[in-house]
């Protein structure tokens, strides 16, 4: 009696283990697709060298490039970066390091604005930047794309910081510094690595979105560095050349896309080694 | 002595300068909360005053006779958002429940690499390959023999479609897959380590710890993470917009194209012109955001009391 009741437990944890191992290998088969898709029908555009040094041409006409749109997601991620990443970093170290009872609200706006949809925040970019100036630009698509980056900024700052040992903070007290010192000073600095990862995958998260630059940096065909002007994105190509039926720009958007993913997967590879690195360094303080 | 201790204390304030650079920074998040709301709301006034309560249950979308309801948008998102969520659900927790095992170190680095690079890939990049590789492959080998054989029932009645509620609801299973086997497994992780170790002690198996014992004690918590996917869900929108079918429809099948809020703005919002119908696109823009912030609150309050966030 008792023996077939374990034979049955036995028989169940074993059916059971099978069919978690056999979900968790589901959910990686989306990822391997993509990659794999993105890969193969993206080399075609993206193996040629005028892919990255060319603007876009009319459709029948060879030699098309996207090297406006790499320049215009540089441009404004670049110029969001300026904007978010400052202000995103001080007010994460403010978070741990004076924390106080305004930071429960600071982290909850922070995480309710992570999970804000981009096509809102896009729309607000163009109520407040696009609307009063009568058009679109590179600058509001910066904005946009600030506005996004900054909750992810300040929560990763926040972890990181968090990560320094309350030992280096004393020493520091020890040592006759005032508090806002040893933040600045001595924290911060111990925490580099975690903070400058955190700004990178926030770069990274930036530089793929598509939604808030729809009404905000718009597109453009042409070749422009000015960002007062519209401008075009990476994400752009690939939503508005895969949407056409011509099977050219097809190609060309699976080829931004391919540029996306690579450029995503490096920055997320090493992001994930320095992470582990500063972990391991935070426990030798 | 003492005061001059506390003397030394007041001059080691920090400068006023850098005080107010960091009030200002940190007053940054809860201002932007405050003003997406309040400028969407604004720029929403002309459609808010016109339609008044009734925009929220009316079905007609009509740029040319000015007749505005947002009912099938509400109804796209609400049922993309929901499927996604079942197809997601099993194996998000499935995926936890591996990552969150004590053990195993090798799978769990697949696994948990795997889950993050999902992360990391972008909307966009979801859409197109939703639309040249999943759409035709989830048409010819589930829509057609499921319409075929069970057309009879009504969520699978009707034309099957390419790009339908369900090809959309496809790729935001895969889209959320992330977020909700990231939190459960923190929550499972911050699971009291005596709790699992007791239930082995007792001669639990393996499954019986993780679902009589593990599972259950963090159940608000996952139901937290749920919630949190729910908010992404919502939200998306480029990879929806690219599969959904664009068509502002109530069709009781899942086989047919629909439209949520978010891709309807992305489509007509740089189309639309006069003053009523921008300002319908930005309601229903203000519609979504207080539902992903109410969805996202409730779930933040769920998670937190299970985890200790780092501080």
């Amino acid at each position: 009696m008792n023996r077939v009741r374990n034979v049955r437990r036995r028989f169940m944890n074993s059916l059971a283990l099978a069919v978690v191992y056999t979900l968790t290998a589901i959910a990686l088969i989306p990822l391997a697709l993509v990659l794999w898709y993105t890969a193969v029908k993206g080399w075609p555009a993206a193996s040629h060298l005028e892919f990255y040094v060319n603007v876009e041409r009319p459709v029948g006409i060879p030699g098309a490039g996207v090297a406006h749109a790499i320049v215009g997601s540089a441009v404004m991620v670049g110029l969001a970066s300026l904007i978010s990443i400052p202000v995103g970093v001080i007010s994460g170290v403010n978070l741990v390091e004076f924390g106080g009872r305004f930071a429960r609200v600071v982290r909850l706006a922070a995480d309710v604005l992570v999970g804000a949809p981009s096509i809102a925040i896009g729309l607000f970019a163009y109520v407040l930047f696009v609307a009063p100036f009568h058009h679109f630009s590179g600058v509001a698509g910066a904005l946009a794309l600030a506005v996004l980056m900054l909750p992810v900024v300040i929560r990763t700052t926040e972890g990181a910081v968090a990560l320094i040992p309350a030992s280096l903070r004393e020493s520091g007290l020890a040592l006759g510094l005032p508090r806002w010192r040893v933040a600045l000073q001595l924290v911060l600095p111990a925490a580099a690595p975690g903070v400058i990862t955190g700004a990178l995958l926030a770069i990274a998260r930036a530089a793929g979105e598509t939604a808030p630059l729809l009404f905000t940096g718009f597109g453009n065909r042409f070749w422009n560095v000015d960002p007062t002007q519209p401008m075009s994105a990476l994400p752009l190509i690939v939503f508005h050349d895969a949407l056409t039926p011509y099977p050219a720009l097809q190609e060309q958007a699976w080829g931004a896309a391919l540029v996306l993913v690579a450029a995503m997967l490096v920055v997320n590879l090493a992001s994930r080694w320095a992470v582990r690195r500063q972990v391991r360094l935070a426990g030798q303080l | 002595m003492i005061q001059a201790i506390r003397l030394s204390f007041r001059t080691r304030r920090a400068p006023l300068r850098f005080r107010l650079l960091t009030t200002a920074a940190s007053l940054s998040a809860p201002a932007l909360v405050i003003a997406i709301v309040a400028v969407l709301f604004q720029e929403a006034a002309p459609a808010v005053t016109r339609f008044g309560a009734l925009f929220i249950v009316a079905r007609s979308w009509n740029p040319v006779t000015l007749d505005f309801g947002a009912l099938p948008f509400i109804y796209g998102t609400l049922v993309t958002s929901a499927l996604a969520l079942a197809i997601a659900l099993p194996i998000g927790i499935a995926v936890a429940v591996v990552l969150a095992e004590p053990g195993a170190q090798r799978i769990r680095g697949v696994a948990g690499t795997g889950v993050e690079l999902l992360a990391a890939i972008p909307s966009v990049v979801f859409g197109i390959w939703a639309l040249y590789v999943l759409a035709p492959l989830v048409y010819t080998h589930v829509e057609l023999p499921v319409a075929q054989r069970l057309g009879f029932i009504g969520i699978f009645s009707g034309q099957p479609r390419q790009t339908s509620l369900f090809t959309a609801s496809l790729v935001l299973a895969v889209m959320i897959l992330p977020t909700l086997s990231a939190i459960s497994r923190d929550v499972l992780r911050a699971v009291p380590k005596g709790l699992r170790e007791s239930a082995v002690a007792l001669g639990a198996t393996w499954w019986e710890t993780s679902w009589k014992v593990v599972l259950p004690a963090a159940r608000a918590g996952i139901f937290g993470a749920t919630v949190l996917a729910l908010g992404r869900a919502l939200g998306e929108t480029i990879a929806v917009t690219m599969v959904i079918g664009n068509r502002p429809d109530i069709s009781p099948s899942i086989f047919a194209p629909a439209y949520t809020l978010a891709s309807v703005i992305a489509n007509e919002f740089t189309e639309a012109t006069g003053q009523v119908y921008p300002a319908a696109l930005v309601e229903l823009g203000l519609v979504l955001i207080l539902l992903t912030f109410a969805v996202n609150i409730l779930a933040l309050l769920l998670v937190r009391r299970s985890v200790e966030l780092p501080r």
